[in-house]
């Protein structure tokens, strides 16, 4: 075995001095050089002499106050060349730009060290993740949306149980809306202020209340007497009143809301709730000082647009007309069988309730009772059908239908080819967080179907004009694709049913 | 209800709509958690003990103050018996223990005169009869690197003043070839007999001396000044050696002769303190470890009460999982080498002074010591960006030790299980390196993290606990 031939070069340098972890980092550096076979550049500690011996070097006589330079290099190797790249290797280097930004916080706790004392928490992480971030923000006192779904009921039950021992309100899981000072979180309108304030578990329910009680403050306006408005909507998630749940997040945010100054009204909207917690809650409300106007959606109670008319009315106003666009579009039904076709949950039920009354029963994936249930893969029935593509089933591993239309145009189109399709109903909702153009997508679609015979299509269109989107904009796309457009779900629906009932 | 700001965790379309009302946001950089810790985490998130109990674990370690009372040898103190051996990290046996172990034992049995060449004390331990091994950690003490300790060897004495619970640490050899480091060559065993014959029994005359006179050093306080002066307490400790030997030479002085030692012993052991930089390392631990065993034992807190390595093991135990240890494999520092050494010569993490991090400072606070990052070829920025990470694993900030350079933030304490599981962040270790050969020494140092298999592990032990009490409270 041959030894490649090496040369060793050793230099001390009086008066240098570095720390040993540069003089590490400065011959890990020179050991990287061309023709280096090692090296180590350190102070003439006794240590470090040691270790310069270990390695077969010859160091002359030196204090520790020498820096020692020792290189071993191939023998064909420059020692100037070596020697200039310890001298690099010896500048510092320092960061150009930016290194000293502050990275942003991995976890909720941490974001609320850094944030506001009042800052309220918006949590949309898959489910699975949800109740830990939400745990976050009512352990240190936060409020939090919750707009995640899929969170088990019992986690629920837990972080709502703890949040009250704390005074922090649960909005969720599964809360997709809420106004607090008039900042919308999740998908919510922009509406004018006021001093009603909605406890909602339901997000399109509640919704409907914004547009309808802007749409009303505006016409009371428009007379010269003071406007009605919004100043909180509470969502508490679409099983707060269920038995499980019993009401919890409801029963803070109406404690909370009695006790604000700037609140005259307070309005419950649900989907419907279990019997004995509405029973609860109905005594509850009783109690506070501030008056409460319970919108509990069920059979033989009334619809959202009656709530909405019950507030004016308590707060001495008369509700206005309704708007209703492009009724010149529709003609008579052009087959036995109502079509709903919905992307808010409530809307839908709401609907179903009234077309129940008038029709009988309603198949739906999510049905008024289990007999009438639709599976997502056959959703047209040869039957009255209402579907809610908001639902869980049908948004597994998609976005919600007011991100994505895509599934709800397809049934559209599938309704529209059924020959006893007779009216389609459809919502629309506007606001934060929906779809930038949504009618833009509707339109077409609307067209498509009413292309080969005029079947009547009814639209609910929910929002403001101050929304994003714009109501005006938006509502004239529709009307000029044939559809009739009510700001009421109810009015809606009223009119959709009339059309089937009078089919012959 | 005043104009909120708001704090969004998920979907940015959320954040962006209320960023488009002109309200101020706060957005989570949220990721997925570790691997299939999703039901455990929220398992151990409605755990209704555990807010009450991670605030009681952080109150009672930051309540600690450690004083330094005593210094005396291991069998009275620790009534260690000959034979009997304590080393760093979790419970391991001789036949799993890595070279710088066994190097340390097998001087550790020579300098105990159970065998006369430790390479004898191969067969000793081997058969095991007459020797036993134990953690540390199991007897109120910390051991750096191997942590070998022997009955003869002195041990400095920490006490907490209010509970009177004390923590034991050895007395540090200094750098190159050591025991700790797992080297037991002639020139080991020399030392460390004159750290029995002479050191030792010198600091136990000025500490007492002090301690009548002045009462106990506050190790606690030193730890305070030496983090404000470019000190980290695990792989930086010159300042707060500079101190103790301020706060101990005059005792060394006026008390060696009482204690039957000339100028020359007094100036030897002076020397040998004022050389070593890492001398007060052997206080900071036992240090940390008494403010962290305040915190142990508390049902329902996820805080981690020790990280501690064996040289082949990853260990820590959780406040609210009592002693049980949670082990994985432990791994090789990156870092920057000695001489001709290499990653191949390294032996994997080795030592109890993981406690340092564990109590919020090393690692924690590297921060404060910017020329510690440089081990791996950091940046300042990124020692800032180090200690700014740490906080999104831990609980508390600790208000007496402060960082001047983060606007004197306390340096973050109380590493929570389930943060580590959130957010994939491992806790951020400084340390030295061994040989992997027994009796090679020091070979480098560098920045280490813990194997993160054990964090899930621990998180899962405490969704059991959480399951069964919540399971018990509904019967």
């Amino acid at each position: 075995m041959t030894t490649p031939r090496m040369k060793d070069h050793v230099e001390l340098r009086s008066g240098a001095y570095a720390d040993s972890v540069t003089l590490l980092q400065v011959s890990r550096a020179v050991q990287a050089a061309p023709g280096v076979v090692t090296a180590q550049v350190a102070m003439a500690t006794g240590l470090n002499l040691e270790v310069l011996a270990g390695m077969g070097f010859d160091v002359p006589d030196s204090s520790p106050n020498d820096m020692v330079v020792a290189l071993r290099l191939d023998d064909d190797a420059d020692v100037a060349t070596a020697l200039a790249a310890v001298d690099a290797a010896l500048v510092p280097t320092r960061p150009t730009s930016g290194a000293s930004a502050v990275a942003p916080p991995r976890t909720t706790a941490s974001a609320l060290r850094r944030s506001g004392a009042g800052a309220v928490v918006l949590v949309s992480v898959p489910g699975a993740s949800a109740t830990v971030e939400a745990m976050d923000a009512i352990e240190a006192g936060h409020d939090v949306m919750i707009f995640s779904d899929n969170v088990p009921v019992a986690e629920e039950v837990a972080l709502k149980t703890y949040a009250a021992e704390r005074g922090a309100l649960v909005m969720g899981p599964d809360c997709g809306t809420a106004v607090i000072d008039g900042v919308g979180l999740g998908f919510a309108n922009t509406v004018r202020p006021g001093r009603i304030a909605l406890v909602a578990a339901s997000g399109t329910g509640c919704q409907q209340l914004l547009a309808l009680l802007h749409h009303a403050g505006d016409a009371l306006a428009g007379q010269g007497r003071d406007g009605v408005g919004v100043r909180h909507a509470l969502g508490v998630g679409g099983r707060d009143l269920s038995a499980a749940v019993g009401g919890l997040a409801t029963r803070e945010a109406l404690r909370r809301l009695d006790t604000d100054p700037d609140v005259d009204l307070v309005v419950v909207v649900s989907k419907p709730p279990a019997p004995e917690v509405a029973d609860a809650l109905a005594r509850e409300a009783e109690a506070l000082d501030t008056p409460v106007e319970l919108g509990l959606l069920g059979r033989g109670q009334r619809d959202l647009t009656a709530v909405a008319e019950a507030v004016l009315d308590r707060l001495g106003h008369t509700a206005p007309e309704w708007p209703v666009h492009g009724a010149d579009n529709t003609g008579p039904a052009t087959g036995p069988l109502l079509r709903g076709l919905f992307v808010g949950g409530t809307l839908c039920d709401e609907s179903m309730l009234m077309a129940t009354e008038a029709l009988g029963p309603i198949r739906s994936n999510i049905p008024l009772s289990g007999d009438l249930a639709l599976v997502p893969d056959e959703l047209l029935v040869d039957d009255h059908t209402m579907v809610d593509f908001g639902d869980d089933a049908l948004t597994q591993g998609r976005a919600h239908p007011m991100i994505d239309p895509t599934l709800r145009n397809d049934q559209l189109a599938r309704a529209a080819a059924d020959p006893a399709t007779g009216v389609i109903l459809l919502d629309l909702v506007l606001g934060h967080g929906a779809e930038p153009d949504p009618a833009a997508l509707l339109a077409p679609a609307i067209s498509a179907a009413r292309k080969d015979r005029p079947i009547p299509v009814i639209v609910s269109l929910v929002g403001t004009d101050l929304d994003p989107q714009g109501l005006s904009a938006q509502r004239e796309a529709l009307v000029a694709a044939g559809a009739e457009v009510h700001l009421s779900n109810a009015a809606a629906t009223r009119r959709a049913l009339e059309l089937i009932g009078a089919f012959q | 209800m005043s104009e909120p700001t708001v704090v969004t965790v998920g979907a940015g379309m959320f954040a962006d709509a209320v960023a488009g009302q002109a309200v101020d946001v706060e957005r989570v950089d949220w990721r997925p958690p570790m691997p299939g810790t999703e039901a455990d985490l929220a398992a151990v998130a409605v755990d209704p003990r555990r807010p009450g109990a991670n605030r009681r674990a952080v109150e009672a370690v930051l309540g600690v103050t450690a004083h330094l009372v005593d210094v005396a040898p291991a069998s009275e103190v620790l009534g260690l018996e000959p034979g009997q051996f304590l080393h760093a990290g979790p419970p391991i046996g001789w036949d799993r223990a890595s070279g710088p172990l066994r190097g340390a034992l097998m001087g550790g049995a020579a300098l105990e005169g159970l065998v006369d060449d430790p390479e004898d004390a191969v067969a000793l331990f081997e058969s095991g009869s007459s020797v036993s091994l134990e953690p540390c950690h199991h007897r109120s003490a910390v051991g750096p690197m191997a942590g070998v300790v022997t009955p003869s060897m002195w041990m400095w004495v920490l006490e907490d003043r209010a509970s009177g619970r004390r923590t034991y640490c050895s007395l540090n050899e200094g750098l190159g070839k050591v025991l700790r480091y797992g080297a037991y060559g002639p020139e080991v065993l020399t030392r460390l007999r004159w750290m029995g014959d002479v050191l030792g029994p010198l600091l136990q005359a000025a500490t007492r001396s002090v301690v009548a006179e002045s009462g106990p050093v506050d190790v606690t306080g030193i730890l305070t000044q030496m983090l404000q002066m470019g000190d980290e307490a695990h792989n930086r400790n010159r300042a707060g050696t500079l101190m103790l030997l301020r706060d101990l030479a005059p005792a060394m002085v006026g008390s060696g002769a009482d204690a039957g030692f000339d100028g020359k012993d007094v100036a030897e052991s002076m020397r040998f303190i004022g050389g070593n930089d890492h001398f007060f390392l052997n206080l900071a631990m036992p240090a940390c470890k008494l403010a962290l065993d305040a915190g142990r034992d508390i049902p329902g807190s996820t805080m981690v009460v020790a990280m501690a390595r064996n040289g082949t093991d990853f260990g820590i135990q959780v406040s609210g999982t009592g002693d049980e240890w949670f082990t994985g494999p432990a791994q090789v520092a990156d870092g920057l080498f000695l001489g001709d050494y290499g990653p191949d010569d390294a032996n994997a993490d080795i030592g109890d002074s993981a406690i340092t991090e564990t109590a919020g400072i090393g690692g924690f606070a590297m921060a404060t010591a910017p020329a510690i990052v440089r081990l791996v070829g950091g940046s300042v920025p990124d020692a800032l960006a180090t200690t700014r990470r740490m906080h999104e694993i831990t609980l508390a900030e600790n208000p007496r030790w402060s960082v001047p350079v983060l606007e004197f933030q306390g340096t973050p304490t109380g590493i929570d299980v389930t943060r580590v599981c959130r957010t994939g962040i491992l806790p951020q270790i400084n340390t030295g390196m061994a040989g992997r050969v027994a009796g090679v020494g020091q070979v480098g140092a560098g920045l280490v993290t813990p194997p993160a298999e054990i964090f899930p592990q621990a998180l899962a032990a405490l969704a059991r606990a959480a399951r069964q009490t919540s399971a018990g409270r509904s019967l």
